[in-house]
């Protein structure tokens, strides 16, 4: 039988140091997507803490049980990181590989993505498990602080290379400014 | 120009794709009869002033918002979510 070959979705960009600041994959092997119906969403949340431990997070937020994460991803709907059943109340869609995420994380993590990101992602505003859509340079991302200094981007897949080409550059520049 | 996303907080207009009058969320019943059909398929008005106008937050949210906003002074009045408009 044919031995294949097991590919994370940003192949071999990854890890990435420049500097300071380094990306390595984020790899979930399930994702869902997580879209109530009208009028369903505590119902939704109900299901949720009965199967996986976590409630819905409010618009802007993450929750985590374990290694099961659920994340605001857009208006009227989230992603969680485990199958859940919810017939009746919401869209559930398998998007296992429909997303790449990465982390970023170093002392001028915050100094590369203001080069890239329109939002103020100072810690005093976005505090772990903020989450945030938005873009990063042209693509459209779910950012999401993980640490003090550590980030989580997500994209669609088929953006993994250019979500680390557009943070490469970035991380270049901020590199040869010396410290941030 | 920066527009007020009922989920999003104040972002840049950059992440806003502008779609047209929110007369859209008014649709005719399906026999309103050809004359509003037509005035709601095409015909738009064009106020140097207070518009209402739908925007998505396509680098965003996905949300569409509608946008209450003056064309003359480019002041951005209130938002709200479409959904709720609508509804
Ligand atoms: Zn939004």
């Amino acid at each position: 039988m044919a031995r294949l070959i097991a590919l994370g979705a940003f192949g071999d960009l990854l890890p990435l140091q420049v500097g300071d600041v380094t990306c390595t994959e984020v790899v979930r092997e399930t994702l869902f997507s997580v879209a109530p119906y009208r009028g369903q969403q505590k119902a939704v949340s109900a299901g949720l803490k009965t199967q996986l431990g976590l409630t819905l997070p409010a618009v802007g937020r993450r929750r985590a049980a374990g290694d099961v994460i659920c994340q605001w991803i857009g208006h009227d709907a989230w992603i969680v990181s485990a199958p859940v059943t919810l017939d009746g109340l919401a869209a559930v869609t398998d998007q296992s590989d429909g997303y790449a995420t990465l982390e970023i994380t170093g002392a001028s993590v915050e100094a590369v993505l203001a080069r890239l990101v329109p939002l103020d992602l100072r810690s005093a505003t976005f505090k772990v498990n903020h989450t945030a859509r938005s873009l990063l340079g042209h693509l459209p991302v779910s950012i999401t602080r993980t640490g003090p200094q550590a980030f989580e981007v997500m994209v669609m897949r088929s953006m993994a290379a250019s979500l680390v080409h557009d943070l490469q550059e970035a991380m270049t520049g901020v590199a040869a400014r010396g410290s941030a | 120009m920066r527009i007020e996303c009922p989920h999003c907080g104040e972002r840049d207009r950059r992440e806003f794709y502008y779609v047209g009058d929110a007369v859209a969320l008014a649709r005719p019943a399906p026999d309103a009869g050809p004359d509003a059909w037509d005035d709601y398929l095409h015909n738009r008005d064009n106020p140097a002033g207070d518009t209402n106008d739908l925007w998505y937050h396509e680098g965003g949210c996905g949300a569409w918002i509608v946008v209450s906003r003056n064309t003359v002074t480019h002041a951005v009045h209130r938002t709200k979510l479409a959904q709720k408009a609508a509804s």
